[in-house]
């Protein structure tokens, strides 16, 4: 797995091949959940659209009315930037200023939370386990291969916010 | 002070995804508090399922929940 590591105003990583087909997966897959398959009763959308306003699903709709486009354009430029930065499908550098290095840390989120409610995530997952679990029951199933998927996203975003922030807070 | 619409809250909410290190990054980024400010919030979200993470007027409080859904936290506004 591929750590970001701190270059003078950068954060850089070397990845390889696999690691640029899931992560170019998951980032067209944010793309067409707010594109073409974007809708509001998917539980997806609901957690990337939260109700402002839990009790008044009036108020809700109307803030939703005048915020929404500007949040899914932003959530759709963050997800473009992490294509926009991939290296080729052999594999090879990423270099991030930190501007691209924040949309990329938004983008790997939204896709965290987009699989989390996929996979049922809830505060008392533990990952390990749920992955040993699956591999059990059978190592191909494509549960195996989201879980381990949902791990490596959060290691890279732990790995990127280090480099980005450094150890000083 | 008598306020016609009185104060609102910015509530964020506890969440099995999040980071705690990003949760802790994005109150700094977006609201300025200091990094110790900022990592109890986060615990408090962690610890009690939510905090009040700003208040003020609506407005400000609608502008809040808007930046902290960009960045994927959960975040809803009510009465102070």
């Amino acid at each position: 797995m591929s750590t970001f590591r701190r270059q003078g105003e950068h954060c850089v990583a070397t990845f390889a091949a696999d690691e640029v087909r899931v992560l170019r997966k998951v980032a067209s897959e944010v793309v067409g959940l707010l594109t073409d398959g974007f809708d509001h009763s998917d539980p997806v959308v609901a957690r990337l659209f939260p109700d402002t306003y839990p009790e008044s699903p009036e108020d809700s709709a109307e803030f939703r009315r005048y915020t929404e486009g500007d949040l899914k354009t932003s959530k759709i430029d963050q997800a473009g930037a992490v294509l926009a930065a991939l290296p080729p499908a052999s594999g090879g550098e990423v270099r991030l200023d930190s501007e691209a290095a924040e949309a990329w840390l938004r983008a790997i989120n939204d896709a965290r939370l987009a699989m989390g409610v996929r996979l049922n995530i809830s505060a008392d997952t533990d990952l390990g386990a749920e992955l040993d679990d699956a591999v059990l029951h059978d190592p191909t199933s494509p549960r195996v291969f989201q879980l381990s998927v949902y791990a490596y996203l959060g290691y890279l975003q732990e790995s990127l916010l280090r480099a980005l922030i450094g150890d000083a807070h | 002070m008598p306020v016609a619409d009185g104060a609102w809250v910015t509530i964020v909410w506890d969440d099995p995804v999040n980071l705690m290190s990003y949760v802790t990054w994005v109150f700094q980024k977006l609201f300025g508090y200091s990094h110790e400010k900022a990592e109890k919030l986060m615990l408090d979200v962690h610890h009690k399922g939510k905090a009040v993470v700003s208040s003020g007027a609506r407005e400000r409080m609608e502008h809040d929940a808007s930046r902290l859904h960009a960045y994927g936290l959960w975040a809803t506004v009510d009465r102070a």
